[in-house]
């Protein structure tokens, strides 16, 4: 299909559109999340608590952009798939470097703090 | 958004081997810019990735006490040391600019122009706002001694992170406070109902740019989530 005539099949025919609703509610939500990942820092959270607090309200308001807000809900499986797969390289990459930043800070703390 | 002519296809993950094996546009009913911007942000994720994990070992790795953001972050409201503050204010300016770029992407594909730019302005001055923000938190920070090699509050990697990321995602928002002005400029001229051609690109275009514009601006939205999530809250 050729890009203009696309434009101008579609020049006076509105597309079908999401309710404006589902975008009040989104970003709703987002404030009330924000608000209570900001309470975290506030009531001082401390150890497992504080950092699972943190990712669990880190991940459903990314998720919650991701869906709504930039549409991911409603694409094809296809681009869906593209988009999320590579993560778990990401996850992998973040794994390594956990474990590689124990190994540094123990040299650290055998050759700096110990004296090896 | 919804086209009609992709009723007749599969849906679901049936859907993932047909598109990809029909042998012509695999991102079916994604107009190719956006696509484009996609796999940018795709690209984009790995950058930001890579600062953040970074961090992570640098945090992990070092031996000094790593300074206490809860305090470093903290801003006097009369009087009383309120922690994060401007931070909190920073997520929520940029929580409201991406609600408005959301519904100026749904104005647009309603072809309501003078909503639709109404909209983008107020979310470039949303983004505005935030940069200005972040300005005058880099300056106070400076001004108390931070610097990318040492700083008074503790490890000496805090300022060479806090720099570098907030920096980056700073540059990101900046790049998209001018891509909105001028895109405001283009709604509200009509370029989208009457397909002027781009200066840059020469190209008819409609509102599905507004779309494209609208991703990378959530996308900086959604950095600074994790921003937010790991270097000022953990």
């Amino acid at each position: 299909m050729n890009e203009n005539t696309e434009i101008d099949k579609n020049k006076d025919k509105p597309a079908q559109t999401h309710k404006i609703g589902i975008y009040l509610w989104i970003w709703g939500l987002l404030f009330v999340l924000s608000f209570f990942s900001y309470m975290v820092d506030w009531y001082q959270f401390q150890g497992m608590l504080r950092w699972s607090l943190i990712l669990f309200f880190m991940f459903l308001k990314a998720g919650l952009i991701m869906a709504f807000f930039m549409h991911l809900f409603w694409e094809r499986y296809t681009l869906v798939n593209v988009l999320l797969w590579p993560m778990t390289a990401i996850a992998c990459f973040v794994g390594l470097m956990v474990a590689e930043a124990k190994y540094t800070f123990f040299s650290r703390l055998i050759y700096f703090v110990l004296g090896g | 958004m919804s086209d009609s002519s992709l009723d007749n296809l599969p849906k679901g993950w049936k859907s993932v081997p047909s598109d990809l094996g029909s042998d012509q546009t695999a991102f079916k009913g994604v107009q190719w810019g956006k696509a484009m911007m996609w796999i940018f942000l795709l690209s984009d994720t790995f950058i930001f990735s890579c600062f953040l994990i970074s961090y992570m070992k640098g945090r992990a790795s070092t031996v000094v006490d790593w300074p206490n953001t809860s305090h470093v972050f903290s801003l006097d409201f009369m009087g009383v040391p309120v922690p994060l503050l401007l931070i909190a204010i920073m997520t929520f300016v940029l929580i409201t600019s991406s609600g408005t770029m959301a519904l100026a992407v749904k104005y647009g594909y309603e072809k309501n122009r003078k909503m639709c730019g109404h909209l983008i302005l107020a979310t470039a001055i949303g983004g505005l706002i935030f940069v200005g923000m972040q300005a005058f938190e880099w300056s106070k920070l400076i001004h108390e001694g931070v610097r990318p090699w040492s700083n008074p509050f503790g490890a000496g990697q805090f300022g060479s992170y806090f720099f570098m990321i907030t920096g980056f995602h700073g540059t990101h928002v900046s790049i998209g406070v001018i891509f909105l002005f001028i895109f405001a400029r283009k709604v509200y001229r009509g370029d989208f109902d009457t397909g002027r051609r781009g200066f840059f690109t020469t190209m008819k275009s409609d509102y599905v740019s507004i779309e494209i514009l609208g991703l990378y601006w959530h996308f900086v939205d959604l950095v600074w989530v994790f921003i937010f999530a790991f270097f000022y809250l953990w």
